[in-house]
This record gives C-alpha cells, sequence and structure tokens, in this order.
C-alpha cells in the first residue's frame, strides 16, 4: 500500500497551522480550566453543604456528560437564543474559537477539581497539625501549605488529565475549528485520501503526546523530588 | 416540547447503549490480552503490549474512528481480495464503531487490569503453584478473581468514558442520540433543546452505571477488609 | 440468565452486524440533510427529490434499491472503498470530481446562490465579500468554488460537516453568507421561519468548471455496468413522465434545465 507523501508534503503548513492552533486551543483551556479548578476543588472539600452541594453537583453534571454535548450546547445553543445574541457577550461568543476554548474550559475545571479535592483529602495529617501548632491561620493554611503540597502531588494524575485534554481538542474540527484534525479532514475533502490525511494527524499528535510525557517527566522530577525513592 | 422528535432519540439512545456493550466486552478480552503480554516475561511481547497502549493513548477518538471508517473498509476490501474473496464485506458504521472504541479501550483496560495484577500479593500465586497448579490454572483460578476487585474503580472509571464516548460515532453516521439531536436540531432551528434532552439522557446513563457498578463493586469486597484510615 | 448465555447473545449481535452485500441490490448513499433534496422526517423516513428519484430509477431498472446515510464528504471516499456502489446526493458533475469517479447524465440542473441578510448588495462577491465570513459545506463545489476563487481574494472560507450547520450559524450572526444551492437554501433556509430576514442575494453562480454540467449520480470509475443501466433508467422515467410527477410534487417549476 503506498501513501501519497509527496501531496502530505506538499500541504504541511495546513497540518502546521492546525498545530499551532490545537496548541494555542489547549493552553487556554488548561489555563483556565486549572484556575476555576482551584476554587472548585476548595469548595468540594469545605466543609458547610453550602459550598460543597453546588460543587458536587457542577462536577457530576459535567462529568457524566460527553465532552460533545458540552460543545454543542456551548456553540449552537447559545446562539440560538436572541437573548444571548443581543447581549455583550456576543463578540465573545461568537467566535469558534473561544466558545471552543470555553467549553474545554469548563470540562477540564470539573475533572481538575475532582483531582484536586482528592489530593487536598489525602493530604498527610502531619503536614496540617504542625501548621495548626505553628498558629497560621486557615488562609495561611490554605495558601502555603495545603494548595501547594495539593498540587503537588496531583501531578501525575494531572499529566493525564493534560494528555486526554490534547486528544479532546480534536473535537474542535467538528465546529469548523481547523486545528490538526480539521487540517485532516480538509486535506480529506480535496484529495479523497483518508488513509494519508488521519495517519498523519495521528502521527503529529503521537508527537506532541511524547513531548507532553516528557516535560512532566521533568516538571515531576523537580516537584517531586521529595517523593522519589531514596538514591543510594 | 421535541416536536416530534422524541422517540427517534430514544432508539438512538438503545443503539448508543448497545454499543457501548459491545464495544466493553470487546475491550475486555483485548484488556486481559493487552495485560497478559505486558507481565510477560518475553520482552518482545510486553514490547508489543507497551506498544499497543501508547498509540492507542496517544491518538484522539476521533482521528482513530475516521481512520478505521475509512481505512478499515479499504484494509477489509484489499483482503478479501488478496484472500480470494469476491462478495463485498461492508463494515457499517456500527460495526466500525465497536471496533474502533473496542480497540481504544481495550489499551487503556489493559492498563487498569495490569495495575490491579501487580497489586494482588505475590503469595497468592505462590501458593497455587506450590499446590501443584498450571499457569493458567493459576491465572483463571486465582488471579482473575482477585483482580476483578482490584481493577472495578479504573473499570468503572473506563466504563464511563466509553458511554461518553460513544457520542462521537455519530459523525460516521452511526445514527446513536446524537446523530437523531443533530437531526432534529438541523429542522427545528432549536439545537438547545435537543442537545440538553440527549445532554441528560447521558447523565442518566452514567448515574445508573455508577450505582449498578458500585453494586457490584460491593459485591466482590465481601470478606475483604478495607484498611482503618 | 448464566454467563455463557449472555457471550453468546452478544456474539450473535457482533456477527449480525457484519452485512454481506446483495449482488442485485444497488447501495446509494444519500446524505439526508439537504432539503428538499433529502431529509428525514420527524418519524426518522427518508424523503425529498433525490430520494424519490432514486427509487423511480431503481423501479425502472427492477432492482432493490439500500439507502445508504452518509455525510457529504465522505461520499467519493465511500464509493472507492465499496461501501457503496453510488452517490445520488446532488453531487455535481465537474472535471475535478471526474478524475476520481464516473457520473451519469444530469438529473437536475441548478446555479447555487448567496444567501445573506435581506437588502444586501452583492454585486461581484469577490470584492463584495472581502474580509467577511461565508460558510460552505465542506468537500461540496461551493467548498471547491470558494477555496480558489474567493479565498484568494481575502474572503474568510469556514467550512461546515452539512450545510444546516452553515445556515444555523448565518442565523445567529457568525457568518456574513453562505454559498449553497439555490433550491436547498430557498427550501430549507429562506421559507422557514428561521430564515426570516435573510435572502438570496446576488449574481447565479453557475461557472461550468466549477458547478459543471448539472448533478448526477456517481458511481465508482470504471463501473459501466451500473453508468449503463443508470442512464438508461435516467432516460426512460423522463420520457415516461415519472420524472416529472416527482418534479412536481417538489418544485412548480424546471429544475431539469438545459
Amino acid at each position: 500500500m503506498t501513501l501519497d507523501y509527496q501531496l502530505i508534503w506538499q500541504n504541511l503548513p495546513l497540518y502546521l497551522n492546525g498545530v499551532a492552533l490545537t496548541l494555542k486551543v489547549l493552553l487556554i483551556s488548561l489555563a483556565c480550566g486549572l484556575a476555576l479548578a482551584i476554587p472548585l476543588a476548595l469548595m468540594r472539600v469545605s466543609r458547610t453543604c453550602l459550598l460543597r452541594y453546588p460543587a458536587w453537583l457542577y462536577t457530576y453534571v459535567i462529568r457524566g456528560t460527553p465532552m460533545l454535548v458540552q460543545l454543542f450546547l456551548v456553540y449552537y445553543g447559545l446562539a440560538q437564543f436572541e437573548a444571548v445574541r443581543q447581549s455583550p457577550l456576543w463578540p465573545y461568543l461568537s467566535s469558534a474559537t473561544f466558545c471552543t476554548c470555553l467549553a474545554f474550559a469548563i470540562n477540564t475545571s470539573a475533572y481538575s477539581a475532582e483531582l484536586l479535592a482528592g489530593s487536598l483529602r489525602s493530604t498527610p495529617r502531619g503536614e496540617v497539625e504542625a501548621a495548626r501548632a505553628m498558629g497560621m491561620s486557615r488562609l495561611t493554611l490554605y495558601r502555603r501549605i495545603l494548595l501547594p503540597s495539593a498540587l503537588r502531588r496531583a501531578l501525575p494524575q494531572y499529566s493525564n488529565e493534560v494528555l486526554m485534554m490534547l486528544q479532546t481538542t480534536s473535537l474542535a474540527s467538528i465546529v469548523t475549528l481547523v486545528d490538526i484534525t480539521g487540517a485532516a479532514k480538509t486535506f480529506n475533502a480535496r484529495y479523497y485520501l483518508p488513509f494519508e490525511a488521519f495517519i498523519t494527524a495521528g502521527l503529529i499528535y503521537l508527537a506532541l503526546t511524547f513531548m507532553l510525557v516528557r516535560l512532566f517527566k521533568l516538571a515531576e522530577r523537580h516537584w517531586l523530588a521529595y517523593l522519589a525513592p531514596r538514591k543510594h | 416540547m421535541l416536536h416530534g422528535y422524541g422517540s427517534s432519540i430514544l432508539d438512538g439512545a438503545w443503539l448508543s447503549v448497545s454499543l457501548a456493550l459491545l464495544a466493553m466486552a470487546l475491550a475486555i478480552g483485548l484488556g486481559l490480552f493487552g495485560a497478559a503480554c505486558r507481565l510477560s516475561p518475553l520482552r518482545w511481547l510486553a514490547g508489543l503490549g507497551e506498544v499497543y497502549a501508547t498509540v492507542v493513548r496517544g491518538i484522539p477518538d476521533l482521528v482513530l474512528i475516521l481512520l478505521v471508517f475509512y481505512g478499515g473498509q479499504d484494509l477489509v476490501n484489499r483482503l478479501a481480495l488478496a484472500l480470494g474473496y469476491q462478495q463485498y464485506i461492508d463494515i457499517n458504521p456500527f460495526v466500525a464503531g465497536v471496533c474502533t472504541m473496542g480497540f481504544i479501550f481495550g489499551a487503556y483496560l489493559s492498563e487498569t487490569f495490569r495495575g490491579a495484577f501487580l497489586a494482588i500479593p505475590k503469595g497468592q500465586a505462590e501458593a497455587g503453584a506450590a499446590y501443584g497448579m498450571s499457569g493458567l490454572q493459576v491465572f483463571w483460578r486465582i488471579s482473575l478473581p482477585q483482580m476483578v476487585r482490584l481493577a472495578l474503580p479504573g473499570f468503572t472509571n473506563n466504563w464511563l468514558v466509553l458511554t461518553k464516548s460513544t457520542a462521537l460515532i455519530s459523525v460516521i453516521g452511526l445514527q446513536d442520540m446524537m446523530f437523531k439531536a443533530k437531526n432534529a436540531a438541523d429542522a427545528t432551528h432549536q439545537p438547545f433543546t435537543f442537545f440538553l434532552a440527549v445532554a441528560a439522557l447521558y447523565l442518566l446513563l452514567t448515574s445508573v452505571s455508577l450505582l449498578l457498578l458500585r453494586g457490584v463493586e460491593q459485591r466482590y469486597s465481601v470478606g475483604f477488609k478495607a484498611a482503618e484510615l | 440468565m448464566n454467563k455463557t448465555g449472555l457471550l453468546g447473545a452478544l456474539a450473535l449481535c457482533a456477527c449480525s452486524a457484519f452485512a454481506q452485500a446483495d449482488d442485485a441490490s444497488l447501495r446509494i448513499g444519500i446524505e439526508a440533510a439537504y432539503p428538499p433534496f433529502s431529509y428525514r422526517t420527524p418519524e426518522g423516513e427518508l424523503a425529498g427529490f433525490d430520494y424519490d428519484i432514486g427509487n423511480a430509477l431503481c423501479a425502472q431498472m427492477q432492482v432493490k434499491c439500500q439507502w445508504v446515510i452518509q455525510e457529504f464528504d465522505g461520499m467519493i471516499p465511500s464509493l472507492k472503498v465499496r461501501k457503496i456502489d453510488a452517490v445520488l446526493s446532488s453531487m455535481s458533475i465537474t472535471e475535478d470530481r471526474l478524475k476520481s469517479v464516473d457520473f451519469t447524465d444530469k438529473y437536475y440542473h441548478t446555479p447555487g446562490k448567496f444567501a445573506m441578510k435581506a437588502g444586501s448588495r452583492l454585486d461581484t462577491p469577490a470584492v463584495d465579500l472581502k474580509g467577511r465570513k461565508v460558510g460552505v459545506q465542506r468537500a461540496s463545489t461551493y467548498d471547491r468554488f470558494a477555496t480558489e476563487q474567493l479565498e484568494p481574494a481575502g474572503v474568510e472560507i469556514v467550512r461546515y460537516a452539512s450545510q444546516n450547520e452553515a445556515f444555523l450559524d448565518l442565523v445567529s450572526g457568525r457568518l456574513d453568507a453562505t454559498l449553497a444551492d439555490i433550491v436547498n437554501t430557498e427550501e430549507s433556509f429562506i421559507k422557514t421561519p428561521a430564515g426570516q430576514g435573510f435572502a438570496l442575494v446576488g449574481p447565479d453562480i453557475g461557472d461550468p468548471h466549477y458547478f459543471g454540467r448539472g448533478a448526477g449520480i456517481a458511481v465508482r470509475k470504471g463501473d459501466s455496468a451500473n453508468l449503463a443501466r443508470l442512464n438508461a433508467a435516467i432516460a426512460a422515467i423522463r420520457a415516461n413522465g415519472t420524472y416529472q410527477q416527482v418534479q412536481r410534487k417538489y418544485f412548480p417549476f424546471d429544475i431539469y434545465g438545459q
């Protein structure tokens, strides 16, 4: 089976633009998602029901529905309402990139919040007791002990979340964005060569995954050095 | 309220569920095989399992679905012709969906099962060998039942992800509830209504799954006391 | 239910999904998202001009029709891998496509037209739409036309899997215009409540290089058997009045063209 590499090579700019868009969407979604996840996680482990239950409901609904449905609801669903179209948010919501990043950020915030909440709950008791013994206020306790500790210990699982997000960005192609998968679809529509189109896309995603895995290994070595097995 | 599209969406829901069940059955088979490969003392077999897991987890589901649907058909055609089989074997979207999803989640499950197998205390297998059980007997009678309990949390997670991923099969024309909702949305120009309905159905599906699997976890954990934290 | 029984049932389900193609039947690919040519009723039934013409042709040829619903940009790839034997989905006969597939004679011919907010002026598309967004269906002739004629002139082209999605975005204001078949736009959009305030504007887009000689039925390259019998059937239904009967059901005018 011979693949038409020539044609792929000629259309490489299409794919490279796709890579740029994929990375852009990925970074924005992850940044916003994590920023939202931290307060959400704190709400999830809070002792007051008023904070705990809304957060639980949010993560339950977001994690219980497919990403595709959430994406369609944000992109096509919201635009259906006249009120939304007249609102000052419209210039943002009319952009496919904004809608996609919004939907992805909401999705990752729910998963990351659960992750962080689990990490917060499994904080070694000694750390909290020591902080209290030193007379730290609740705010200081969270700021200097709990959050940094929880964020560090969540790193391995968060790396999984980031990798999953990379795969999820391929859904952006379904709402007109020309990311890596979008580039493959455009290529396939023009030349009717599905193998070449999608294998190339797959290889690019694999390469990106490997790079991210290495990046996280480095991050773990830096931030989780204190948990590594002792080198004798 | 649903402009008459309600029953067609429910038909689609049934298709989604049956696709998920069949895909999971395939995934369990592939997962067990994959885990066995990765735990095997033969290096090339372990490497093969590693490659399977890495490649599948590194490529988006959507790309794999499109590749299997268009490329897979081409492959089957060539294979059939090479084997001298003139009749055309059709791979409809349902089959393509089951095979792709089964293949993808087989990789994830192989990781889950591998972790579960590794967590079984080594003494169990040793005791089995001391009794004179063959490798296969040890696997079937000792390791597997214990592995189920340990794998259930990861398995539950994978099942939930699988049921939600089936929404993607709508892009290759499978008439699941996502496809039906899109049709309805296109015809009535009310996408919010229909996608909200589909979201509610998925939420119902995941909730029921969670309850059932928690029940299974209880049953398999009978006689096992968790550590007092 | 015991475990073996359950496994057996699951296996049977899986096997039944592998369909064996029947030689006497003709597998026809249709989009079913392109009113009034092909669409689905709320009950989920296939309907439309393409669908009725196809059934008429199959009746004429005395062959069983098997309709396969596909996304439009997957039609030709599916034809090439033998998933379907013919494409009857308002596919225009163009030089470009003739490189990959064979076409029967046309079964209708309508031009393309832009849909924009009512009252917009559109004399020269490439000039008037510069810097604005135009939606097209991926892999359609309008996509090809827009990519080669409008995109280089500075028009932003947005590609959708189905024309309906483009209409949704036109209504919500994400697009300034869409370019699609004149009849499809009129029937499935302008005339509906969602199409209020929009109109077909600008010149008829009928550049023969892109839009060829009308819509035909695509078959695999070299499939002369199907090509011959489909052509014969088209001629027959035009001669015996069946074509006109179907046409009258959908259009008060003649869409066959010259």
